[in-house]
Parts: C-alpha cells; structure tokens; sequence
C-alpha cells in the first residue's frame, strides 16, 4: 500500500471522534468483522488509528477505498460543511428520458478525467436515491489534493445537487458542466441558498418542510422561551391582552405552519437604495425597517436630506441574520413580543422562496 | 378605548394591583412569577399587558401601579410603551407609575441608549430601575422592590405616600441640565 494513502487513511481517522468510530468503520464496510474485533477502542487514538492503517495495508487498500472512508465520515459530519444548492434544467423539448445511475457515475467521471486528468471521483450511494460524490481536484501536472476535496450530493430523477463549498472557486463550472452533462440536463444555476444543513435544504428545494422531517441536533431550548408562555397556571397572573395574543399566535402559525421549521442559519439581504433618495427630497419619508432583536435598519429621507443628502452614489447596505435556528427564530419573534405580526414577506418567504440570500434594488 | 385613571374605582380589601406594561410577554410572566413568590402582607393582582389601551369591555381592579418594562435590547420595546404612554391619565405619574429597563447587565447586546430611558423616564417625572430580568437574583430582587412599592402606592404602608415616596426616589438622582 502507497505510503499516501496510508496517511489520508490516518489522517482521516483522526478527525472522527471515538463514540463514533465503530459506526463509521462498520459503514465503511471494508475491514472485516473480525477485523474490527481485533481494534482495542480503549487506547489512544493515534495508535488506534495506527492499527486501523495495519490493518488496511494487510487488505492492500486502494485509493478509492481510503476516499469511500472520507465519504462515509463526512456523511456522519455534513453539518460541518456548507453546503450550496444547484438547480438544473432541461431545454425546451427535452423530454425525461431514462436516468441510469452507472452511467450517470461514469460519464461524471470521464468529463472530469478528460478536462484535468488528475483527478479521484469516487461514489457512494445513500438512501432515497441519493449519491454521494467525492472530488479530489488536481490539475494537468499536479497530483489530486486528497485533503480538499469537494463533496457533492445528486438526488437522481430530481433537478437539484448540493455541493460543499468549496475554495477552489475554478473548478465550479467545469464541475457544474459535469453534473449537468452527466444527468442529461440543459442547464445549471447556483441558486441564493446554503445552509450547513443538507436536510433542511433538501426539505426546501423539495417542499418536503410542511412535513415533520428530522433535524440534525434538535432544538428544544429554543422553543421553549416562546412556547413556554401559554402555561398560566397561577390565578392572580391577568393576561389583558388575551385576544391579540391569540390573534399574534394565529398568524404566526398561517405564515409559517404548525411543523418545525427547516434549519438554516442565516440570511442576507443585499440592498442597492440609488440616489434617487436625495434627488427628490419631497417623498415625506422612505423607509424601510426590519425588526431583529440585535438589528434594526432604517433609511430616511426627510425635506433635510440629513448626512445622505450629498452622496452621489448609490447607498449600499447589506443586512446578515444569523441565528443556530433562523427560522424557528423568525417564527418565535412575534409571539415572544420583540416584532409586529405579520413579518415582512422578505423574512417569510425564505422556505417557499427557496432562497436565503437576497439581492434587492430600487424599482 | 379609555384612558387608564389611578383612583377611578374602589380599591379591593387588602389587595394591591399591579399592571405590567411592556412588549416581551415572556418577561412580565416571569417577573409577575417572582413577584407573587415574595412574601408581601397584601393580596397581589398581577395584570400584564403588551400594551395601551386595554380593552375596555372587561371589569378589572383599581390598578395601584403601572409599570412599564422597556427591555434594552430592542427597540421595538421602547416604541410600543412610548405609544402606550399616549393612554395613561397624567395622575398616575404622582407616583404610581414606573419605568423599568431590563437587559442592562449585558450592554453588548443593548440597542437602545440608558440615557433614552433616563431622558424618558425623567420627562414623566417617574423614576426608572435598571435591571436583567433574566437573572435570576436580579429579578428577585427587582420583584421584590416593586411590590414593595406597590404595598406603598396601594396605600398599605401606614405613613408612606405614593407622593412621598416619589419625592424620595427623585431626591436621590442628581438633577439634570434640563432641571437646573
């Protein structure tokens, strides 16, 4: 066994937490049972990883064994990566034709090998049709870097891949040319979604988020500050404003559903206000607000005009919210009184909209 | 949709009514929690309100103290009690009327200004507390304080006013510019 593969297949031990080895060497499915009986779980985690490596070179593992391993692990920890959602199209006229998987997998590789030739593709299917692809770019002369690959999800029969994000911003066309050719697509946009939450950005693009659907890492506390107020057990505790309440509840509840709410852990919105907000100081007052409990964002433009009256160019102004659940918060902001009721359709609208960054211009 | 009036009605035998005013419902339950946990002589009502005016189609006590419960944090909050100030009859600032601010222990998440509140408060000649209602101790604390203060403004403390005690509060703050 190569002396590289040897270390990737250390290096990659290394990074899984010990609750959690033994799940992942039984998903990889390449030591045998008996194999993984001899592996002392109770020693350190560099000797353990030595043996694992012993291991591999008595079965003479191969590159592509050591990159299923990589794959399995990052199945176990997609939470820790970003991921982005690409949406792809056929063209007028192309009807669905039959999808195969094996050859969806082979042509997927031969377009990559043929463009940079150096390069590991290797696969691993998951369930709901999904599978699992594992890039390890190089270029014409360099080996692939095993160390920063690129993972990307295809859910066959179905428009929509995700990708980790990834550095190597220049291999993103010819990957996403790749995906589009290999599944019989027209086209491939990059849609204004990401997450680190391959589920919930699943139940999105597939309007699967009406449905009760599991989350990685549960949020109860979350929940529990909004929900918590409706036990009133106490008789000298008066609520005066009873209705409205319920009316808060009601509309929060049209809006966004009565199911817990897909993950996703921010949103941006990227304003473009032109000068036309000094040019006609007679528009009494523009503004523009949203409630947050950290932010609130205001332009005004008032018969004085104020500081933004002598810009020329257009005032730019990006808004970032960022929450461990941004949607469950967005949920609970106006039933915990810190917002009006309704939301402003451009925070409500993520799920349906399938978008969480937002590009706005002046009409 | 009425102006609230302190000395509208009869007061209740032995109990003091307190009416929380302030956006963050989660808050005022909690606060109203830990007030009917002291241990007070009185009977204690607690209303709580996401604002003014109330509705106006139910029968409820003699409110001996308003207490409006601006949190730091949002702007929001202080908006919502500034409109509801419109409601209230000027007599409840002879002392039976208070501003509180919660959230001031963290002040990296405080998007409104102390001095807002001090200037408010001031404009109402009505005395502000400062505190986190999400501290355990300090609102425990706080509840305590405040239904001592409604024992007094329920006119239970033999020889304190609400009068009196207003003067008391205000003589202990420096007097601002505006005062001079």
């Amino acid at each position: 066994m190569d002396e590289t593969i040897a270390e990737f297949i250390r290096r990659t031990i290394l990074k899984i937490p010990m609750s959690e080895m033994m799940t992942v060497l039984e998903a990889w499915n390449f030591l045998s049972e008996s194999q993984l009986q001899t592996l002392n779980l109770r020693q350190r985690k560099d000797s353990l990883a030595q043996s694992v490596v012993l291991l591999c070179e008595e079965k003479c593992a191969s590159l592509s064994d050591a990159a299923l391993l990589d794959i399995v692990c990052t199945q176990v920890h997609r939470h820790q990566k970003i991921w982005d959602v690409y949406q792809m199209s056929k063209g007028p006229g192309e009807d669905l034709d039959l999808f195969d998987i094996e050859q969806f997998k082979s042509s997927f590789k031969k377009i990559l090998q043929r463009a940079l030739r150096n390069v590991t593709v290797s696969f691993r299917d998951a369930e709901e049709n999904a599978v699992w692809i594992r890039i390890a770019w190089g270029t014409q002369y360099t080996k692939p870097n095993q160390y920063k690959p690129t993972y990307v999800v295809y859910y066959s029969h179905t428009p929509y891949a995700f990708t980790s994000s990834s550095r190597l911003k220049s291999n993103i066309p010819l990957l996403g040319q790749a995906l589009t050719v290999a599944s019989k697509h027209h086209q491939i946009v990059k849609m204004d979604l990401r997450s680190r939450y391959l589920d919930s950005l699943k139940a999105i693009v597939f309007k699967q988020y009406n449905q009760n659907f599991e989350i990685h890492n549960p949020t109860a506390p979350l929940q529990e500050r909004s929900v918590g107020l409706d036990i009133n057990t106490d008789s000298r505790i008066i609520h005066e404003n009873a209705v409205e309440k319920d009316k808060v509840q009601r509309i929060t509840q049209e809006t966004f559903g009565d199911y817990p709410q897909p993950r996703l852990e921010f949103a941006q919105y990227k304003f473009w206000k032109a000068a036309m907000l000094t040019t006609t100081p007679q528009t009494p007052t523009q503004s523009l607000q949203f409630h947050n409990r950290f932010l609130e964002t205001k332009f005004k433009s008032d018969l004085n005009g104020g500081i933004l009256a002598d810009r020329e160019e257009p005032l730019r102004c990006l808004i970032k919210f960022s929450s461990p659940h941004l949607l469950e918060a967005l949920k609970s902001l106006a039933p915990a009184g810190i917002a009006d009721a309704p939301l402003s359709p451009l925070l409500t609208c993520i799920p349906s909209r399938g978008m969480n960054y937002f590009k706005i211009r002046d009409k | 949709m009425s102006v609230l009036r302190p000395l509208d009605k009869l007061p209740g035998l032995n109990t003091a009514t307190v009416l929380l005013v302030g956006a963050d419902d989660a808050l005022l339950q909690r606060l109203a929690d830990s007030m009917l946990k002291t241990d007070c002589a009185s009977e204690l009502r607690v209303h709580l309100a996401r604002s003014l005016p109330l509705p106006s189609n139910v029968n409820r006590p003699r409110v001996d103290l308003l207490v409006f419960v601006i949190n730091l944090h949002s702007k929001y909050s202080l908006q919502s009690v500034e409109k509801s100030l419109h409601h209230v009859d000027a007599s409840f600032f002879l002392g039976k009327a208070c501003f509180l601010a919660t959230g001031a222990g963290r002040e990296n998440l405080c998007s409104v200004h102390r001095n807002t509140i001090v200037r408010l408060a001031r404009t109402y000649r009505s005395p502000v507390l400062f505190c986190d209602l999400e501290v355990e101790g300090s609102r425990a604390a706080m509840a305590q304080r405040l239904a001592r203060m409604l024992q007094i403004s329920a006119g239970h403390v033999p020889g304190v006013s609400a009068m009196s005690l207003l003067s008391l509060l205000r003589s202990s703050e420096s007097p601002s510019l505006e005062d001079l």
